[in-house]
């Protein structure tokens, strides 16, 4: 290579920095063996559980959506399939006395994603684009309702159950108690996590990317885009079939609802809430959604509602996610000039939340009177008590809703000034923002 | 020896209108042959029947002496032609030096190879390095592709089609709307890529084309009307009347 081709190339990773990204690596891992030291209670294990299970489906969309530009209305058929498949295997397993350990399990899972993704995804992955979103909503809703008639695989409404404690023990571990289960979660989600991650950073990753912005380009640098999205798809029924498996292992049960459209949704909404753009997003949003599905739903009746209405809020306002709004950020840390956005931010949030609030009151109270308007007017949500029929709560909601948007308005003109000036510093310092 | 490219009896059809009228073409290895011709004559199509972008509705394309037409512009690819595009297009959210090494991938074999790390692959690293280099991008590595200005993102264009090291570059107006500095440092670029190579190319420019070019084909209506060297068709009666005259009005 000459001189000026060899400086041309960016710098090959440090010792120190690469040392720096495999203590990452290790640091999340010692993290997840502390995790449940911290939090000793079962139920936090479950959520912690649920979540570790939420990362590794949500990353698996992403190889479609963020990397390869797919965007799939259908991504539970891999994930449920996975989830009966090892159900299935563990009634075989514990009937036959098979010597396989319950961790292996899993595999079966992602075996089972990787044939379905394989046989279907050859015909709806030669389009991306509508053509692709329309035939995986398509072969979704065959697969599903195909679940509630096929019933001595799918089990019909009930589906199928199985007792994960009969397997061959390992280490004494019958995989009975939930901390077990949240190590065993927390194992294949971080193999499952970096395997991902790694996927990013070989030939086929990058031509996925490719790919995403300009299938067209792609033929002519002798890449068949057809092939590119084909290999994405069977990675991402792959990683979603261990997903789905280990969600069946966490229940014991694998039914209809694993392979429907809400399921699809649900893992659509948390990797767009966490930003497709970066690797992390979909972790981030998982984590999110996760909560948010947990601690909404007991906070008010229709949470499905307020999901909904972030789903849109993100979308319009923040594409990028939530980890691209911290990802704009970055350059603004970089040039020390992240501190003058604070005061502005500081003043939009107190009209934004005021219009918030006032948006929960009147969609509860509207709630209350078209939902059961002949209860009791005094109503509870979001841990506050109020009164649906008293003018004043809704003199107050008008007030709030209507105030807080006009006052807000202004003040996120402040925050866009603020912006600017602070990006501008930032490109003199010649940081790219 | 069998000519880099030729094009025998192509017509190619949408419904009833041929826009594409019994081309007969030879452009023989290592020539510069540049396709002239006014606005609407089928310059662009024509290369879009040799890319494979588009399949001819009779007649044959072929590739060192081999048929290619009706193959797919990925497998034409492989075998060694390379093409660039009139718009702009690159893989925007895309670094520079991805958009080159996504260039390089094939033709160093790696094919969709999922078990390696990109970055530990010599031969790649090196060769994006050097189309960065011989296209003067290097100070813009990292910036996405979309990020550039306009005569970076031709040069860009062009880097991404040489990358793969094809014999054959066809370039579809490289220098349009380019200032005339910037056409100078374009051509100079083009003559030191396609060193050794065979080109063809399509341009408006004439003293682009006349100190370029070999040989000359001089394409109106969807017909080959003249081909010869700069000069024979600088003489040439019914390419002035066709085309050039039309410039000098």
């Amino acid at each position: 290579m000459s001189e000026i081709a060899s400086s041309a190339a960016p710098a090959l990773p440090a010792a120190a920095e690469k040392l720096k990204f495999y203590g990452l690596w290790l640091a999340a891992a010692v993290a997840l063996l502390l995790l449940p030291m911290i939090f000793t209670s079962g139920g936090s294990m479950t959520t912690f559980s649920l979540i570790g299970i939420s990362i590794i489906f949500s990353l698996s969309y992403n190889i479609l959506l963020g990397q390869t530009g797919m965007l799939s209305f259908g991504h539970a058929v891999y994930y449920g399939l996975g989830g009966f498949l090892v159900i299935h295997a563990i009634n075989i397993i514990g009937a036959n006395k098979l010597p396989i350990p319950l961790p292996l399990v899993p595999l079966i899972g992602a075996l089972a994603g990787l044939f379905f993704a394989a046989l279907l995804g050859w015909v709806s992955t030669q389009r991306s684009g509508t053509a692709f979103a329309m035939i995986s909503l398509g072969v979704a809703e065959l697969i599903a309702s195909s679940a509630l008639i096929l019933r001595t695989f799918f089990g019909g409404e009930a589906g199928i159950s199985a007792n994960r404690t009969k397997l061959l023990k390992l280490f004494g571990w019958n995989f009975g108690p939930q901390i077990q289960i949240y190590y065993l979660v927390a194992a294949w989600m971080l193999i499952a996590v970096i395997a991902m991650y790694a996927l990013t950073r070989t030939p086929l990753g990058r031509m996925c990317n490719a790919v995403r912005d300009n299938p067209e380009r792609v033929q002519f640098v002798g890449y068949n885009p057809h092939v590119v999205r084909y290999l994405a798809f069977c990675f991402s029924g792959f990683f979603a079939g261990i997903a789905g498996g280990l969600a069946a292992i966490n229940f014991e049960i694998a039914n209809s609802a694993y392979l429907g459209t809400v399921q699809s949704g649900t893992v659509l909404f948390a990797t767009y809430i966490g930003g497709v753009g970066f690797f992390i997003g979909p972790i981030v949003g998982a984590i999110f959604v996760t909560f948010l599905s947990l601690g909404l739903s007991d906070l008010t009746p229709v949470w499905q509602l307020y999901f909904g209405l972030i789903f849109i809020a993100v979308v319009v306002f923040a594409p990028g996610g939530i980890t691209g709004l911290l990802m704009m950020h970055r350059p603004l840390l970089k040039a020390g000039t992240l501190t003058q956005m604070l005061p502005s931010y500081l003043i939009a949030l107190v009209p934004t939340l005021a219009m918030i609030a006032g948006l929960i009151l009147s969609i509860e109270t509207i709630v209350h009177y078209t939902v059961n308007p002949g209860e009791d007017s005094h109503i509870k949500a979001f841990g506050v008590s109020f009164d649906a029929a008293s003018p004043y709560v809704w003199a107050m909601a008008a007030v709030l809703l209507i105030g807080g948007f006009l006052v807000a308005r202004k003040t996120w003109t402040l925050v866009g000034h603020a912006w600017d000036g602070a990006t501008s510093v930032a490109r003199e310092k010649g940081i790219a923002a | 020896m069998s000519a880099a490219i030729e094009l025998r009896g192509v017509e190619k059809r949408f419904g009833d209108i041929a826009i594409i009228r019994n081309i007969n073409l030879s452009v023989a290895k290592g020539e510069r042959h540049a396709l002239i011709g006014p606005n609407g004559a089928g310059k662009s199509t024509t290369f879009n029947l040799i890319s494979g972008y588009m399949a001819p509705s009779s007649g044959s394309v072929l590739l060192d002496g081999e048929v290619i037409s009706g193959l797919r512009p990925y497998q034409i690819n492989r075998r060694g032609l390379s093409r660039s595009f009139q718009v702009t297009n690159v893989f925007a959210n895309m670094s520079v030096w991805e958009n080159l090494r996504c260039a390089v991938l094939w033709s160093t074999g790696q094919r969709y190879a999922f078990w390696k790390n990109i970055d530990n692959l010599p031969e790649v690293r090196e060769r994006t390095a050097q189309i960065l280099a011989d296209i003067s991008l290097t100070a813009r590595r990292d910036v996405p592709a979309g990020l550039l200005t306009y005569a970076e993102q031709r040069a860009l264009e062009i880097g991404i089609t040489v990358a793969g090291r094809a014999d054959v570059i066809l370039l579809d107006e490289p220098t349009a709307g380019m200032s005339h500095a910037e056409t100078e440092r374009a051509v100079a670029l083009i003559r030191r890529l396609t060193e050794g190579r065979t080109l063809l190319i399509v341009e408006h420019d004439m003293s682009v084309v006349f100190g370029l070019a070999d040989r000359i084909s001089v394409l109106v209506y969807g017909q080959i009307i003249a081909s010869g060297t700069p000069e024979e068709i600088r003489g040439n009666p019914k390419v002035r009347e066709a085309y050039l005259g039309e410039e000098a009005a």
